[in-house]
């Protein structure tokens, strides 16, 4: 087993920490978290598979440069979002249910706002 | 003939000599393009979603002397780190989108250090900074396409000058979008009056 396939399994249980995350947290900021996660693992799958016989392969290494900067743009904006409709809404998830986190968990399920 | 054989046949005629730059900004620029977009409409809903009129609270600035005595020192430097990566792009790693986070990292620590910075007022001026990138892409696709070649086809001789030149705008206009994604969401707490009314 190649090293580079090692990164490929990373990214692999990456996505599926993500995916687990995703679908368990109900907290807003976590579910954001969790995508990003999801998106990394991606990510390390890409350039992890993407290598031939002279070194890596720059084409799945530009697209992934791309898809970082576009995670990013795509983060902030969920940020400003979540953080609207806390204001507006005084809640941090989407269920219908009161303020703050639901059933996250752990000790600190509320945000520090 | 594979992919990255292919690519390492075709890199001379790419006008840069780093692989990795050369399908970002020549062979898959289409992606380029279409991610500048993504940005700058990210960058504009966030804007347009920001709670605060100004865009520069005074309230939110550190008042740390140990940041204001680091700033001095930092933004410079910083500045000279994201023209080196810019100018590094074209024959090793770096390029305009390390250039351009670079560039909103300074814009972050002098919005905390409390460094007036009059451009992220939303004016004219921001929402040039947020469309210059795009529209400096954009200009050089058409005018390959209206010379008589193809969409975002470079002429040969010109194709090192105007993916520099390109790289130039993406990375003003990254910094700015990133900055301005951060100074969007206010750090301060849930007290603006018309928001509290309604919850």
């Amino acid at each position: 087993m190649s090293v580079h396939l090692l990164y490929a399994l990373a990214g692999v249980f990456l996505c599926g920490i993500g995916l687990a995350g995703f679908v368990a947290l109900r907290h807003l900021l976590r579910q954001l978290l969790a995508f990003n996660v999801v998106g990394s693992g991606c990510f390390l799958i890409l350039v992890g598979l993407a290598q031939h016989h002279r070194g890596p392969d720059p084409v799945p290494q530009a697209l992934v440069l791309t898809g970082i900067v576009v995670s990013i743009a795509a983060t902030a904006l969920a940020i400003v979002l979540i953080r609207r409709y806390f204001h507006l809404t005084g809640r941090t998830s989407l269920d219908g249910g009161p303020a703050a986190g639901g059933q996250t968990a752990g000790p600190s399920g509320n945000t520090a706002e | 003939m594979d992919l990255p054989a292919l690519l390492g046949a075709s890199l001379e005629d790419s006008g840069v000599s780093h692989p990795v730059t050369a399908v970002l900004l020549n062979f898959r620029s289409y992606d380029t393009l279409l991610e500048i977009g993504v940005l700058v409409i990210a960058g504009i809903a966030g804007i347009s979603l920001a709670s605060t009129p100004s865009l520069e609270d005074p309230e939110l600035r550190s008042s740390d002397a140990l940041l204001h005595a680091l700033l001095r020192w930092f933004v410079p430097l910083m500045l000279m780190l994201a023209a080196y990566l810019l100018w590094a792009g074209s024959y090793r790693p770096g390029g305009a989108f390390q250039a351009g986070a670079v560039l909103a990292g300074t814009g972050v620590l002098m919005r905390l250090g409390g460094l007036p910075m009059d451009f992220i007022r939303p004016k004219l001026l921001l929402r040039g900074g947020l469309v210059l990138g795009f529209a400096v892409f954009l200009l050089v696709a058409v005018t390959g396409a209206v010379s008589g070649s193809a969409f975002l086809a470079y002429p040969e001789h010109a194709a090192g000058a105007l993916i520099f030149t390109i790289e130039i705008g993406l990375t003003l206009s990254i910094g700015m979008i990133l900055l301005a994604l951060f100074v969007a969401a206010p750090v301060s707490e849930g007290s603006e009056p018309e928001e509290g009314d309604e919850s």
